[in-house]
């Protein structure tokens, strides 16, 4: 019984695929479907790690390093829109976000 | 052979996990549930020898990302039943999608690997060291895209702090302005008179 590409490609397939449902779920709770996001991109990591151990490169796993920063920006920015949103609306419902329609 | 076992174990409490993230009531456990999930995935990772990362991934995703979720949860308080009232509306389309997905997905990485005998990763050589391997690359040959990552949470400290300051009216502070442009004439006021013996 050996693990390899296969294993971590389907591992990471299943986890995009639920992250997918849970936005559609979600779909009101702003906070979740943030969290939904961050669970994509592990899925995403997850592919590139089980392909830079599969080709033998480490630029992969450098790809990797450069998502997990550029998730970590976004996310800080995601949660200080959150907090002046509800600072404005005292609520952070999906639905109830609609100044900008026409 | 342990560690085909150890995969399965760890990948079955991660999408337990990520099934808890998508189906918690109370944000709070889903965060919870996130953390979990990070935690598994950074066991999977340590299994496929990515250790850096996977050390990287518990310092500072579970250490400083979900904490800033947990800050901004329990700051926001949320009313939790109002949160999820109306769940079902684009659940039975988002199922249908998401199992379409799925299918599709798990369908082409069965056929990439059709009729080939399913092999490990590469075993890496007897004193290979993951952090110093990644470290020689990182600083010589993506040195410039490390440098635009810096510049990226730089960005993310000013537009976090920018976002949320908050000003408050009545609040005392200084206008550098009003000072810079003071005349000493309307501070300062000379009086002559006779001194007295």
């Amino acid at each position: 019984m050996v693990i390899g590409l296969d294993h971590y490609l389907t591992i990471s397939a299943v986890l995009f695929t639920l992250a997918v449902a849970g936005i559609f779920i979600n779909r009101k709770n702003l906070i979740l479907l943030l969290m939904c996001i961050e669970l994509m991109l592990l899925a995403v990591n997850f592919n590139f790690i089980a392909f830079s151990r599969h080709l033998g490169d480490e630029t992969g796993q450098i790809f990797v390093f450069f998502i997990l920063t550029v998730a970590a920006a976004e996310a800080a920015i995601g949660l200080a829109i959150l907090v002046v949103l509800f600072r404005n609306r005292r609520s952070i419902n999906v639905n109830e976000l609609d100044e900008m329609k026409g | 052979m342990f560690q085909a076992l150890l995969f399965y174990a760890f990948s079955g409490l991660l999408l337990a996990a990520a099934l808890g993230v998508i189906f918690s009531r109370n944000p709070v456990h889903a965060i919870m549930f996130l953390v979990a999930a990070f935690f598994q995935s950074a066991v999977l990772w340590l299994l496929a020898e990515a250790e850096f990362l996977a050390i990287i991934l518990v310092l500072v995703y579970v250490g400083a990302v979900m904490v800033l979720f947990l800050f901004v949860v329990m700051m926001l308080d949320i009313n939790v039943e109002q949160a999820r009232s109306g769940l079902s509306r684009y659940a039975p389309l988002g199922l249908i999608i998401t199992g379409l997905m799925i299918v599709e997905l798990i369908q082409v990485i069965r056929l990439r690997s059709e009729g080939q005998v399913l092999q490990g990763f590469a075993v890496n050589p007897e004193n290979y060291n993951n952090t110093e391997a990644l470290g020689a690359v990182l600083y010589t040959e993506h040195v410039y895209a490390f440098e635009i990552a810096s510049v990226i949470l730089l960005l993310a400290i000013v537009a976090a702090i920018t976002l949320t300051v908050s000003k408050r009216p009545g609040l005392k502070v200084q206008d550098i302005a009003m000072q810079v442009a003071v005349d000493p004439k309307d501070r300062v006021r000379i009086i002559k008179m006779e001194s007295e013996s």
